[in-house]
């Protein structure tokens, strides 16, 4: 992590991380994944160490870093190996708690924020449904004004991560049918167990298998005046602000894992015997593992550079719907390469390659696909 | 009272340590470095002590190049109150750190000195003894457990074999061993705090002393690599290879 982009306290944070990472993490994962969730009292103590608030006022409890402090964290929570806790945390603080922080009036922020920040509130982020995914605009989950106390959602949303087990939702609906697509949606604060709201399922991945992602449902749900989070009918902005916060860091994450892989790899070559010697002497695998490792010091420079232009204030949504694109598919190209050089044990159950292989295969999915991103792309290309 | 912690930046534990391509020693260029470990148990000992009340003010102190500075904001992350560079780019050998800290003391006055049993690269287990010697001080090496009375302190130390309890009078100097804590991670918010912690620098020369080294090395490889293992047919075989070829028997 030695780059002009950090400050010491941002070399500080990556090495308690990644002690917290050795120490907390890898020890725990596997259970973790078999479980299908992170222990409350693993975010709990996250919490206490300050990595939950790192974005967030001081008057909250949080150290008021910037967006390069949210890429340590992601790049070393990416690092475990384990993408199931590092999502179930990264959602939290970056995908989340973000809509709540730079959205919530007073009141919501005094509320909530300080169990956010001590990880004693889990947050998750409900925009996809069934219907709409990447056209966010499609979404059709309704929010009726009920007088003027408050609205009754009706509607489901589908794939949410951290969606069983938040304290706290924030869920984006359409609160004016007639206008069109972009501009009629709201978020709002749903606290977990509010009438009319149920977690209708968790779903069975893939990969991300520590992390719990649900479909849930709202059928004639409550929510009073003071839970509509922004301005009504600003919410696909509100959407649209913190996608590039939390596709930097999905960037940074999937380089943490492209990391951790060709790390094991070369542990693994320079072991493994075959044709009289270690894997490593083949030419074929030095010079396909130095490639990727050049590709992903590459993406990680990019991924600060994003980073650095967000922290200033700058537009950034070319250069981080780059990042966005490269990044998720440049850790699956990796994770493709560390599986085959594993041979047959990176098909078996008990490699880690084998998870970090299914674990990263969601990244050039998930939080904006890659062809997505790419037309995002494309319409800045030339100016 | 006072407590004075000499830490030491050394290449980080989970790197493997390579021999630089000239035999002069290690290579450190481009590699990870952090506190010694057995430094981190120094200071979380004085953490502890200052948060039971025992202690009023602690004071880390390390000794080598400009980076050491990002060691002693690990200190004082972890709760120290201030820190002290000894700024030289010399290579230091126990004898100096010892004499330079013993300067450091002189002017500080600390009423317990405690440093980690030696340092993970030099293992030279050596720094706190002179220093005690230089001091006239009692020492108490290889603790696992300490605790202060009116009287002065009670340690227990790690002998082989087991457990030795002494009583010693303050001011001391103490040495630890792995078992005496687990240090505490610095949290964000003190990373934040200890931004704002004062570290003062200061020059051997300014401390009259001379660093030079009094060990000259010669060369440094790496250790012989481990040969293949064989596999024997009977255990008469094995019996034969262990008394006549490994001579063990
Ligand atoms: C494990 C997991 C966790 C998730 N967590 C959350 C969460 O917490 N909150 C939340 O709101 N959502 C979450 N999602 C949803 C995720 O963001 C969506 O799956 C993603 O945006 C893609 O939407 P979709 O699945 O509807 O695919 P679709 O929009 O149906 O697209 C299918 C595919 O078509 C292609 N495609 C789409 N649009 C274009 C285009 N314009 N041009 C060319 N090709 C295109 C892409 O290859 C895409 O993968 C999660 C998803 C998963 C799998």
């Amino acid at each position: 992590m030695d780059s002009v982009y950090f400050s010491e306290e941002h070399r500080m944070l990556g090495d308690q991380l990644r002690r917290f990472v050795d120490e907390e993490v890898r020890p725990n994962g596997e259970s973790w994944e078999a479980a299908g969730r992170i222990p409350r009292a693993v975010l709990a103590r996250m919490g206490e160490l300050g990595f939950l608030g790192m974005r967030y006022p001081e008057r909250y409890g949080g150290t008021a870093l910037d967006t390069l402090a949210s890429v340590v964290l992601a790049e070393e929570l990416g690092r475990s190996g384990f993408g199931g806790f590092a999502i179930t945390v990264l959602v939290h603080t970056d995908m989340a708690s973000p809509h709540l922080a730079r959205y919530g009036s007073p009141e919501q922020l005094e509320r909530y924020l300080p169990q956010v920040i001590r990880g004693e509130a889990i947050t998750a982020i409900g925009v996809t449904e069934p219907d709409a995914g990447s056209d966010v605009a499609a979404l059709r989950t309704s929010a009726e004004r009920s007088g003027n106390r408050g609205w009754v959602l009706n509607g489901a949303k589908t794939f949410i991560t951290n969606g069983a087990q938040a304290d706290l939702y924030f869920i984006a609906a359409r609160t004016d049918p007639e206008a069109k697509g972009a501009r009629g949606l709201s978020i709002f604060i749903v606290e977990k167990g509010a009438a009319g709201f149920t977690v209708a399922r968790t779903l069975d991945k893939m990969g991300w298998r520590a992390s719990d992602t649900a479909e849930l449902v709202f059928e004639d749900c409550f929510v009073s005046s003071e839970n509509l989070l922004g301005e009504e009918s600003h919410g696909f902005y509100q959407i649209m602000d913190n996608f590039q916060n939390e596709r930097t860091v999905m960037g940074a994450m999937a380089m943490g894992e492209a990391q951790r892989a060709i790390e094991i790899t070369l542990d693994y070559v320079k072991t493994r015997k075959a044709f009289g010697g270690p894997l490593w002497d083949k030419q074929a695998i030095r010079n396909r593992l130095a490639m990727l490792a050049a590709k992903v010091e590459a993406g990680r420079q990019l991924v600060y550079h994003a980073a650095w232009l967000d922290a200033q204030g700058r537009d950034c949504v070319r250069e981080v719907s780059m990042v966005k694109a490269y990044c998720g598919e440049l850790v699956n190209e990796v994770m493709y390469a560390c599986q085959q050089f594993h041979g047959g044990m990176g098909y078996m159950r008990e490699s880690a390659i084998e998870r970090m292989a299914r674990d990263a295969r969601i990244h050039s999915i998930g939080g904006g696909a890659t062809e997505v991103m790419l037309e995002e792309v494309a319409k800045r290309l030339g100016h | 009272m006072k407590v004075l912690i000499p830490i030491k930046r050394v290449i980080d534990a989970n790197v493997k340590v390579r021999v630089r391509g000239d035999g002069s020693g290690v290579e450190t260029q481009n590699v990870k470095m952090a506190m010694n470990p057995f430094c981190e148990i120094a200071v979380e000992e004085a953490v502890r002590l200052k948060e039971a009340g025992l202690a009023e003010e602690l004071i880390v102190i390390s000794c080598g190049v400009t980076q050491c500075q990002e060691t002693l904001r690990t200190g004082l992350a972890m709760g120290a109150d201030r820190g002290i560079l000894v700024e030289t780019d010399a290579e230091l050998e126990p004898l100096a750190v010892a004499k330079l800290l013993k300067a450091v003391v002189d002017k500080e006055s600390p009423d317990l000195i405690i440093l980690g049993k030696q340092s993970v690269d030099g293992d030279n287990n050596q720094t706190g003894q002179m220093l005690a010697a230089l001091l006239g001080w009692p020492q108490g090496t290889f603790i696992s457990k300490i605790e202060i009375k009116d009287s002065g302190s009670a340690i227990t130390r790690e002998v082989d074999g087991g457990l030795e309890m002494l009583e010693i009078k303050l001011p001391a100097v103490v040495t630890v061993d792995l078992r005496l804590n687990e240090p505490r991670y610095a949290s964000l918010p003190n990373i934040m705090k200890a931004k704002k912690k004062p570290i003062e620098t200061i020059s051997p020369d300014a401390l009259g002393v001379d660093v030079a080294p009094r060990v000259e090395i010669l060369e440094v490889t790496e250790p012989p690599s481990r040969q293949a293992g064989i596999k024997v047919e009977s255990v008469g075989e094995l019996v034969d290879k262990l008394r006549n070829e490994a001579k063990v028997i």
